[in-house]
């Protein structure tokens, strides 16, 4: 599906189409939703549909870079989080949950998990808990690659931080306005 | 044995699937484990009491030397043999008292085995720590089988007060539990029992341990969490607050006399609050005209009895309590199970509209006779061999055995005339009384009253064997010289003629039962310990509700201030007197800190004068800037990371706050009083902070050892060249789950605030009026607790 599918229905020739002329049709987010159109920014929407996937994928090399860089799941997961606040402002409140079908708490619960059984796991082994251990081996293409357990335990901090960040979102941006949108269409 | 309290709770995790489709297939799947612990048990009993006990042991986490110790013991023989056995028979039996659909036994059968299975975990356990836990569970499974759906109010507060008082308890117990086995050095029972430890510590354990004991076996003063638990469906009542879960505390006195035989106190509160229950219970018992009532305040006196005999410490009191433990066990499930027919088949069990009913159910009212031959200590019952045993034990004594003798035949009286109460109660004729309609009951729902009924006489009868079990346990206090056993027939002694007395006086008082109660009427009003508990209850309620309005007023500037405050005074105080400047602060170490710092200044300079606030949130946001770009200065790239992005992050949600408040700040003070203590905490808090963090800083001399450690070892430790990221993530990897778990738990607590208010206006909007709903919890208390008055006066 594309955003030129969500076009909207060319003006009317009416007596104020001169003035519509250079509404923007085009929807630069993938959501296929944008704000009203006076709340709208074209700009603000074109470079979060550019700059969302790079924010995504560097909040991965965080992730993965953090042992001998700076970076780790904390910031990676924070990174993540930032780009949808981004497409949150571009693109308003039913942007954030439209291309990530999980819910935020969901997130929150599975990055959680994630941490407590990578801490457990090595129990399994006869270690004790939140031992990590060092794996390196080589692949044809990548060469040679160090895999060290506690990856797992920056991964589930990962996705908590970004689960509490699309929550913050949920709750303080889309609630509120939906909380402001309510309290209008009751005062009216 | 592991494997067996194992196969039960697994049993029981699996039976709710069952249970929905098949029930009554459910509760004789649920009587298999029970019945194969009762035959690995009955398997066990020759090597048991020729000394070849059974131990296993679990240590799951070595590192705290903690384990799960089981062994069978000839006490824990004989509790197994009651637990199981009428385990097994209570879960037959409610295959026929439950209906086919009743949402009530489909919840049952699954907590009656977790209950059967933690119980024997129970007895069986060698350890302290791992019977606690076992005890803290049987009190879980008794809260949610007395409230079962918890509709009726009724059901709901008692099964409160149940896990009320039984876990207050539990925990005064755990207390003794650490301060017993700290003085001791071990936890295990066995151990403690082969080396008593002496000490001032042991004599503070026994009085904790005795209350999580006294609460859990219903002694005065908090025996009343049992009669009112009646409300249960009688099966539960049955097995958990007759035969087994009640006997707990008595089993723990048992288990733990022989460690505490030279604690005087020990014995002496047994047998003070022991006796003192016994005649209470028998007392109240004699004027219950609801039949479960009657049996729960049995059940209360006998327990009082069993502490008694228990907590006493010679061996001719031990076997006597170990074959009364065994009797109690059998004729009170077993008048349980019938009261439950009777209740089942004429739709009452008050004894003011039951009449003839020996007519309509001859098989259920012979079971009764049975088993109230026990209860009443008549012969050739095992009741009768406890309490001739009971009573040749404080036959020789001082002035102290001799109040206890005496308490136990005042004790013994009451116990015959509730017994006969019990039985005319529930099957005589009455005059003036037409005979109540009852469907005849099924042998499925007889047989399993009748089984313990005849077992308690066939015990009787097979006295050698009842000895041998008793004798077993007893002889830990020591054989002495002529040791006492069991029999029928001892010859013409004192205790057959308190025997013969305690017969005469019960069927005496039953006869003049109208006058007793009446006796009863005019006697004064004590203070019950119904109301005390209520009276508790309500003042806590009372507290709590009053802290809270005073703590929580909802304005956040006095939180503000009362957080500061508190920081102000007690680390500041200590700062004002300990600390002292270091001599030389160096100013700057590179240049680039100097824009910073003057950034910052003048963007806190701007934060105070702001009168918009969306002005100030960002001039906050420079300031976090600003202490980013330090730390980057100072060479902490990673912490200058997660500083930006919090920042970026905190002004995001600001921004997303902020359009639901008022543009600028308002000046809405009432009191302009207020503005210059305000200006005082804020300009003394910002003061502390500065002043504590130069302190802080200059206070370490060398580079810490820790510091050096994580340096060193955060390669081939954590496979990390980053060291922060390698304490982080391994060194203090367990800080980090901590606080991310933290973080999971506020960000659902704003996430539930922000959805509530839009879940409350919803509400509002609704056709229910919210008016009505307005204080729904103290209305209920307040009712709770008038309802309770009304039955205590009753």
């Amino acid at each position: 599906m594309t955003e030129r599918d969500h076009r909207p229905e060319p003006a009317a020739e009416d007596s104020d189409s001169w003035t519509e002329w250079d509404v923007p049709a085009e929807r630069w987010l993938l959501s296929g939703y944008c704000r009203d159109q006076r709340e709208r920014t074209v700009l603000l929407e074109l470079a979060a549909r550019i700059v969302f996937p790079t924010v995504i994928v560097f909040s991965l090399y965080l992730l993965f870079a953090g042992h001998d860089h700076p970076g780790g799941g904390f910031s990676g997961g924070l990174v993540a989080g930032q780009a949808f606040v981004l497409r949150h402002l571009a693109g308003g409140r039913l942007d954030d949950s439209s291309t990530l079908s999980m819910r935020p708490p969901v997130l929150i619960g599975v990055g959680l998990t994630i941490a407590v059984l990578t801490g457990f796991a090595p129990l399994l082994f006869g270690e004790v808990v939140l031992e990590s251990d060092i794996y390196k081996f080589t692949l044809p293409v990548l060469g040679q690659i160090k895999l060290v357990t506690n990856l797992f335990l920056d991964i589930g901090v990962y996705l908590l931080l970004l689960g509490v960040v699309l929550d913050l979102l949920r709750t303080l941006g889309s609630g509120i306005e939906a909380n402001a949108a309510a309290a209008r269409r009751e005062q009216s | 044995m592991l494997v067996l309290v194992l196969a039960h709770l697994l049993v029981a995790v699996a039976l709710p699937f069952v249970a929905v489709r098949a029930m009554r297939l459910a509760f004789a799947l649920a009587a298999l484990p029970p019945a194969a612990a009762l035959a690995w048990t009955l398997v066990h009993i020759g090597p048991v009491l020729r000394g070849r006990e059974v131990v296993e042991t679990l240590a799951w986490a070595p590192r705290i030397d903690l384990e799960i110790a089981l062994r069978l013991d000839p006490l824990a023989l004989a509790m197994t043999l009651l637990v199981s056995g009428v385990g097994a028979l209570v879960l037959l039996y409610s295959r026929y008292y439950f209906g086919r659909d009743s949402p009530d036994g489909k919840r049952s059968a699954p907590l009656l085995l977790a209950f059967a299975g933690v119980m024997l975990g129970l007895v069986l356990a060698d350890d302290l720590i791992t019977l606690y836990v076992f005890w803290e569970l049987t009190t879980i499974c008794s809260f949610l089988l007395v409230g079962q759906a918890g509709i009726s109010r009724e059901s709901r507060r008692s099964a409160l007060q149940a896990l009320l008082v039984t876990t207050l308890g539990g925990l005064v117990m755990l207390l003794g539990f650490i301060v017993l086995g700290e003085s001791a050095g071990t936890y295990r029972v066995s151990e403690l029992v082969a080396n008593p430890p002496r000490g001032a510590g042991v004599g503070v354990a026994a009085v904790l341990i005795l209350v999580g004991a006294f609460t859990k076996s219903a002694q005065l003063p908090f025996h009343n969490w049992l009669p009112a638990a009646m409300v249960a469906p009688t099966p539960i009542s049955a097995y958990l607050h007759a035969a087994s879960m009640v006997k707990a505390g008595v089993f723990l006195v048992a288990r733990l006399t022989p460690v505490f035989v030279g604690v005087t106190h020990w014995w002496v509160l047994t047998a003070v609050f022991g006796v003192t229950t016994m005649i209470v219970g028998g007392w109240r018992a004699l004027h219950e005209y609801d039949l479960k009532k009657l049996l729960a305040y049995g059940t209360v006196s006998q327990l009082g009895f069993l502490m008694v005999l228990l907590g006493t410490g010679t061996r001719t009191a031990a076997v006597a309590g170990d074959s009364m433990l065994l009797a109690h066990g059998l004729f009170k499930a077993a008048l349980f199970l019938v009261v439950g027919i009777v209740d089942h088949q004429a739709g009452t069990r008050d004894i003011r509209e039951l009449s003839g009913l020996w007519k309509r159910l001859p098989w259920v009212a012979a079971t009764a006779t049975v088993a109230v031959v026990s209860m009443a200590g008549l012969p050739p019952a095992v009741g009768f061999l406890g309490k001739e045993a009971a009573f040749e034990a404080f036959l020789h004594g001082g002035l102290g055995s001799t109040v206890i003798e005496a308490g136990l035949l005042l004790g013994s009286v009451f116990t015959v005339a509730y017994s006969a109460r019990l039985l005319w109660g529930a099957f005589a004729d009455k005059p003036r009384q037409t005979t109540t309609e009852a469907i005849a009951a099924g042998a499925g729902l007889v047989l399993p009253a009748a089984v313990p009924a005849v077992a308690g006489i066939v015990l009787g009868v097979a006295y050698p064997i009842t000895d041998d079990l008793s004798s077993a346990y007893a002889d830990t206090y020591g054989t002495g010289a002529d040791p006492y056993h069991l029999a029928l027939w001892h010859g013409l002694n004192l205790p057959l003629l308190f025997s013969a007395i305690a017969l005469a006086g019960g069927v005496a008082l039953h006869a003049a039962r109208e006058r007793v109660t009446n006796l009863r009427a005019r006697l004064p009003k004590p203070f019950t310990a119904q109301r005390a508990y209520e009276r508790i209850m309500a003042l806590l309620e009372r507290t709590a509700v009053g802290v809270t309005g005073r703590i929580q007023v909802g304005s956040l500037p006095t939180y503000l201030g009362i957080i500061l405050i508190t920081v102000l005074v007690v680390p500041g105080s200590v700062l004002l007197t300990r600390a002292s400047l270091p001599d030389a602060v160096p100013v700057w170490h590179r240049l680039l800190q100097i824009p910073l710092a003057v950034v910052i200044l003048i963007a806190i300079a701007g934060v105070v004068r702001a009168r918009r606030r969306l002005t100030a949130v960002v001039l906050v946001g420079v300031i976090g800037y600003g202490i980013g770009g330090l730390f980057i200065v100072d060479g902490g790239p990673d912490l200058a990371l997660a500083q930006f992005l919090v920042e970026t992050l905190t002004m995001v949600a600001f921004v997303f706050v902020l359009r639901r408040l008022p543009a600028r700040f308002v000046q809405s003070e009432p009191a302009p009083g207020l503005r210059v203590p305000k200006v005082v905490i804020a300009v003394a808090g910002g003061v502390f902070m500065a002043v504590a963090a130069l302190l802080f800083s200059s206070a370490r001399q060398a580079p810490p050892t820790a510091s050096r450690y994580y340096i060193a070892h955060a390669e081939e430790g954590a496979g990390a060249t980053n060291v922060v990221n390698a304490i982080i993530v391994d060194f203090r990897a367990l800080d980090t789950v901590g606080e991310i778990a933290v973080l999971a738990v506020a960000a659902t607590g704003v996430a539930s605030l922000v959805l509530a208010t839009r879940y409350q206006r919803r509400r509002r909007r609704g056709p229910g009026r919210s008016g009505s709903a307005a204080k729904p919890t103290d209305r209920t208390t307040a009712d709770d607790h008038d309802s309770r008055r009304e039955e205590a006066r009753e």
